[in-house]
């Protein structure tokens, strides 16, 4: 469902961001995106939405190929993609709610079915109560539930997430890994780009580790090229 | 399109004091033109007023039947600059003579036989009071067998054409300016509304907005504050011409039709300024 073909990635000032990188994401697994900042997660993250185009490989989501993909199927593509970062990326004037029904309101959603959908997964996230607060209201964990939210309300195909931990504490952390591994588990696909190896550790997931832009290991490959699955 | 409404309504809301400022700067912008526009309006006014005075007058030769002088009167009529033929008798020459030039009156009363001659006098069609036209038609006129003498003013006609086309040259230099000014300014400021929200340009764009939908609100956005401004505009360019009149008399304001066109252009500017601003931002994230 996410698969890099021999992708690389180069800019034209800081050089190659990623070498030759190839991996597989299958349908409704929990994989973990692992190494150091400056490895190439965020960037390997950013050619899956299709916010950047490979130098060369290949690039295919959900049903889009990065080659052939026109500018204006990528907001398409990413109907499907559920995406969370570390700083969460919430619009700080609008509620909860309003935050969560924003990205179905920019698909043209239905009015009448975006109220009870966007409960759905507040509920889901565990934030029903908190629907109408603004997110300088809320704790860390707290927001970073109202972004989970705003990435599943769309029902995605898989959910990226970028160091979706990064900015929280150690109770806030387990929370929120507890909620992907949830969300995971009714099958929607989980990326995590994460460099907290205590987590990564935590479960048995498949693991893809970058180093300085290139694939360091694979579990995967390491298991005879099947995926593994938690 | 509820959504883009109520996207844009929200967008007033959010930041009242940064729309504001923008309404207020399209509108002083404007302004600013509009004072220029109202200047150039008025100097055109009376130019348009002294130039009303530009005539040809035939002079008649004596004993002229006054069949002929009908007939002659009626073909010049038909020559597409002239707007209109008087017929000016030597008795009412005389009459005009003594009202007018009343440090003459004493010469006027003694006179036995009337010194002055019928004549035709012709005016132009507005758009045809200028030297050459004047001077062409002065021409045509003397072929008229019972035509002696043709005068026009010569002189203050060319004056006239050399003061009209200063004042055009300069209004379009300076209106041009003005205008530039004031697109500058404009597009800064609605660059500077879609700034101030880049970052939820960036989220809708993640969450699968499409470039047309984030386009939406802004160019709403953007026309409401043009137009907001122009009409701004409009109203203190008023207030301006009424503080002037009140001062200096018999000055002219836009028509309608100028008023209406000036609030469209504000509309346009901003139509466009967020066009341009927004689709540069989403081509450079």
């Amino acid at each position: 469902m996410i698969k890099f073909l021999n992708v690389t990635k180069e800019y034209p000032k800081t050089g190659a961001a990623l070498k030759d990188v190839s991996f597989h994401v299958p349908k409704g697994e929990f994989a973990f995106l692992t190494g150091h900042s400056g490895a190439g997660k965020t960037t390997a993250l950013r050619l899956i939405y299709m916010a950047e185009r490979p130098s060369s490989g290949e690039v295919r989501v959900s049903g889009f190929s990065a080659s052939r993909i026109g500018g204006r199927e990528v907001p398409r593509l990413r109907r499907r993609l559920g995406i969370v970062f570390q700083d969460f990326q919430l619009l700080e004037d609008r509620t909860a709610e309003e935050n969560v029904a924003f990205a179905l309101e920019v698909t043209g959603a239905r009015r009448s079915t975006i109220g009870p959908r966007v409960m759905r997964v507040l509920t889901q996230v565990g934030l029903a109560g908190k629907a109408h607060q603004y997110p300088r209201e809320l704790s860390g964990g707290e927001q970073q539930r109202v972004a989970i939210a705003r990435a599943l309300v769309n029902d995605p195909v898989v959910l990226l997430a970028d160091e979706p931990t990064g900015n929280l504490d150690e109770r806030a952390t387990r929370g929120i890994f507890q909620l992907l591994r949830d969300i995971n588990a009714s099958g929607t696909a989980v990326l995590m780009a994460t460099h907290d190896l205590d987590l990564v550790k935590s479960v048995p997931a498949h693991l893809v580790e970058l180093q300085h832009g290139a694939v360091a290991y694979d579990s995967a490959e390491d298991a005879g090229g099947g995926a593994s699955t938690p | 399109m509820r959504l883009v409404l109520r996207e844009t309504m929200l967008a007033f809301r959010r930041a009242p004091l940064l729309s504001t400022l923008s309404i207020s700067t399209i509108a002083f912008s404007l302004f600013v033109f509009g004072l220029f526009g109202l200047v150039a309006v008025n100097i055109h006014a009376a130019i348009g007023t002294v130039a009303e005075r530009v005539e040809v007058v035939a002079y008649l030769r004596r004993g002229t039947p006054i069949e002929a002088t009908t007939l002659g009167a009626s073909d010049i009529q038909a020559f597409p600059e002239v707007q209109s033929v008087e017929y000016v008798s030597e008795a009412l020459a005389l009459a005009r003579a003594r009202r007018e030039l009343p440090e003459f009156q004493d010469i006027f009363q003694d006179l036995e036989v009337n010194p002055l001659p019928a004549s035709l006098e012709v005016r132009l069609k507005p758009q045809d009071r200028n030297a050459a036209t004047a001077a062409a038609v002065a021409d045509r006129l003397k072929g008229f067998a019972f035509v002696e003498d043709v005068r026009f003013g010569n002189d203050w006609v060319q004056k006239l054409d050399r003061l009209r086309t200063i004042a055009t040259a300069a209004g379009t230099a300076i209106g041009a300016a003005f205008a530039l000014v004031a697109i500058i300014i404009i597009g800064n400021t609605i660059r500077m509304a879609v700034l101030h929200r880049s970052r939820e340009i960036a989220i809708m764009r993640l969450v699968g907005a499409t470039d047309g939908f984030i386009r939406r609100p802004f160019l709403l956005e953007g026309l409401t504050k043009g137009l907001l401004g122009g009409l701004l505009a409009l109203a203190l360019s008023y207030g301006a011409f009424r503080l002037v009149g009140s001062i200096y008399h018999a000055s002219v304001f836009f028509t309608a039709a100028e008023g209406a066109a000036g609030v469209a252009a504000g509309g346009l500017l901003g139509l466009v300024g967020s066009l341009l601003s927004v689709g540069r931002h989403l081509r450079s994230v």
